[in-house]
């Protein structure tokens, strides 16, 4: 379950960076909102490996199994809404499967994600199907990211249901989903390539993309900076 | 809203008899002043003021501990403060809301507050240092701004008093959350400990200056007093956060910086050092070490977010366009059939 923790702390903390900088005060509330439900969600799946803050603050960025998608910048709002949708749309259909194959911590996390979905869906046609300009940026994000999704659908090895995730049925239901919004946004589906030249190693192998170092660095900074301090 | 607007437009002159004995009455008796109750023009402006004021700082306030989110140094004190940030968020939502019962809109406010025709609180223009600023502002800051609001849960506008009831009880929550920010640096290692102290050392005459000026130089105050905006004066408030603070940092193992701190038996109150005004004019007069940054930044996501208030606009526009081309269709249809039968 390391990777699917690290999905979530690396998300929600790409989410925390827009505190104080969204564009509509709700949008504060939403976004705080759904970053601290991923936070929760790390938190949880940490408890069950090890240490929280050892594993969050004291690893380094060969050792986090991430998706890229999750550690990409947020960029403009639409960036960070796509990213959004690609990911809870995925997240909402793994943690439904996982649930059914009894890993207690998904129930929780699939109310959450259907949440973040139905939040990202709505802002992904308010922007597709909203000004020119807003529809532009919005094939942009989804252009743009899309060549982080296909990892998404790697199977990821492990014990317990994870192991026994039907990763096919989940790239159909994705698909479906994803297709679905966009037409009801007047987006395009992209046609390039989802998987990007990273296919072989990718964030599930510990290769990310340059932006997750900086990351990193300020995420961990002062916890490192204090051994063995407790806060 | 109809009187609301009646309100707006009498300035004075023409205030009906009935009416002023009615407000004079209510507040007297400490009654609710609601939305649609008449009530005097200088007491409807000097809350929008008040409110707007209020409502900005918490919006302005996200930024200086938004500044430590990336960083914070554990999981749970990244969730505690994620969270505080949120409910600011919230606060200023609140506030926004009970500020356009008065017949303003938030558009209005903000574009006030972006212009610089409307203030906030003069805290929020100190920087966050270091991470131990997070508690002292919980600790200080949100310990001041309860001080200052509790009362206000007994305003006499009933909008006002009631958003206060909400939001002094997350406050206070905050409140302990810094406190005990704190007390963990304080009894961690020696460099936690100098950084809780540094922090303290910052924080705690901007934290007293949020009362005010002094009661002599107060211009709002006594007229605030007569309508039941305000309960105490600044002074009296002043003094009750330092006689509440005193043992509280004495928990805390940390100092104080005021050698004039002690105790006075006869007046059975702490008396403390003179405050430095002339800082606090600097401040409010916008040459304190953020206020450029603060409102750069607050004026830039507002317009960086123009796009997408725009196209959340057009979205629900076109949307509703279409919604009454769904209603007038299936009337047609429901036209047709009823002509064809």
């Amino acid at each position: 379950m390391l990777p699917l923790a690290d999905d979530s702390l690396v998300l929600s903390h790409r989410l925390g960076e827009w505190a104080g900088h969204a564009p509509v005060l709700e949008e504060e509330l939403a976004l705080a909102n759904i970053a601290l439900d991923l936070l929760g969600q790390a938190r949880a799946l940490y408890a069950e490996l090890g240490e929280e803050d050892e594993l969050a603050f004291l690893r380094e960025e060969r050792a986090f199994r991430n998706c890229q998608l999750a550690e990409q910048p947020g960029g403009d709002f639409a960036h960070t809404m796509v990213r959004q949708l690609y990911f809870s749309a995925w997240q909402e259909l793994l943690y439904a499967q996982l649930a059914e194959l009894g890993q207690p911590l998904a129930a929780k996390a699939v109310k959450e994600s259907e949440y973040h979905r139905d939040h990202a869906e709505h802002w992904t046609l308010r922007l597709g199907d909203g000004t020119e300009e807003s529809h532009a940026r919005a094939q942009r994000a989804a252009d743009s990211l899309w060549r982080f999704t296909g990892e998404l659908f790697e199977p990821i090895a492990g014990p317990g249901p994870v192991g026994e995730v039907d990763w096919d049925a989940l790239r159909t239901g994705w698909t479906e989903r994803i297709t679905r919004t966009f037409e009801r946004a007047t987006l395009t589906v992209p046609e390039s390539p989802q998987e990007g030249a990273w296919k072989a190693g990718a964030g599930r192998q510990g290769i990310h993309t340059e932006p997750f170092g900086r990351m990193l660095a300020e995420m961990q900074h002062l916890h490192r900076s204090h051994p063995g301090a407790s806060w | 809203m109809t009187s609301v607007l009646l309100g707006e437009g009498t300035q004075g002159s023409a205030e009906p008899v009935e009416s002023v004995a009615a407000f004079d009455s209510a507040i007297a008796a400490d009654e609710r002043i609601e939305p649609r109750d008449w009530m005097p023009d200088d007491y409807r402006r000097t809350l929008v003021r008040q409110m707007a004021q209020h409502a900005h700082s918490e919006i302005i306030g996200m930024q200086p501990e938004a500044n430590w989110i990336t960083r914070a140094p554990s999981l749970r004190r990244k969730a505690i403060l994620m969270a505080k940030v949120q409910d600011e968020a919230g606060h200023g939502l609140y506030l926004y809301s009970a500020a356009e019962t008065l017949g303003t809109s938030r558009e209005e406010l903000l574009d006030k507050l972006h212009s610089g025709r409307q203030k906030y609180s003069s805290i929020f223009n100190y920087p966050t240092l270091t991470w131990a600023d997070v508690g002292a502002i919980g600790w200080l800051v949100d310990g001041a701004a309860i001080t200052n609001q509790v009362p206000l849960c007994r305003c006499s506008y009933g909008p006002y008093a009631r958003a206060m009831i909400r939001i002094c009880k997350e406050e206070s929550f905050h409140q302990r959350q810094g406190f005990e920010l704190l007390l963990a640096l304080s009894r961690g290692t020696e460099a936690q400990h100098a950084m809780a102290q540094d922090s303290v050392d910052r924080w705690w005459w901007p934290s007293l200056m949020m009362f005010g000026p002094p009661d002599d130089e107060s211009s709002h105050s006594a007229r605030s007093m007569e309508w039941k905006i305000k309960r105490h004066s600044n002074d009296e408030l002043r003094q009750r956060f330092v006689d509440i603070c005193v043992p509280q940092a004495e928990a805390l193992g940390l100092t104080l910086p005021d050698p004039g701190l002690r105790w006075n038996e006869s007046r059975g109150h702490w008396d403390f050092g003179p405050i430095d005004w002339e800082e606090f004019k600097q401040v409010l007069q916008g040459n304190g070490p953020c206020n450029e940054e603060r409102i750069t930044r607050r004026r830039q996501a507002h317009e960086d977010g123009a796009w997408v208030r725009d196209a959340a606009a057009a979205y629900a526009a076109k949307h509703a366009a279409r919604g009454r081309g769904k209603v007038q269709e299936r009337t047609e249809t429901a036209v047709d059939t009823a002509v064809s039968a």
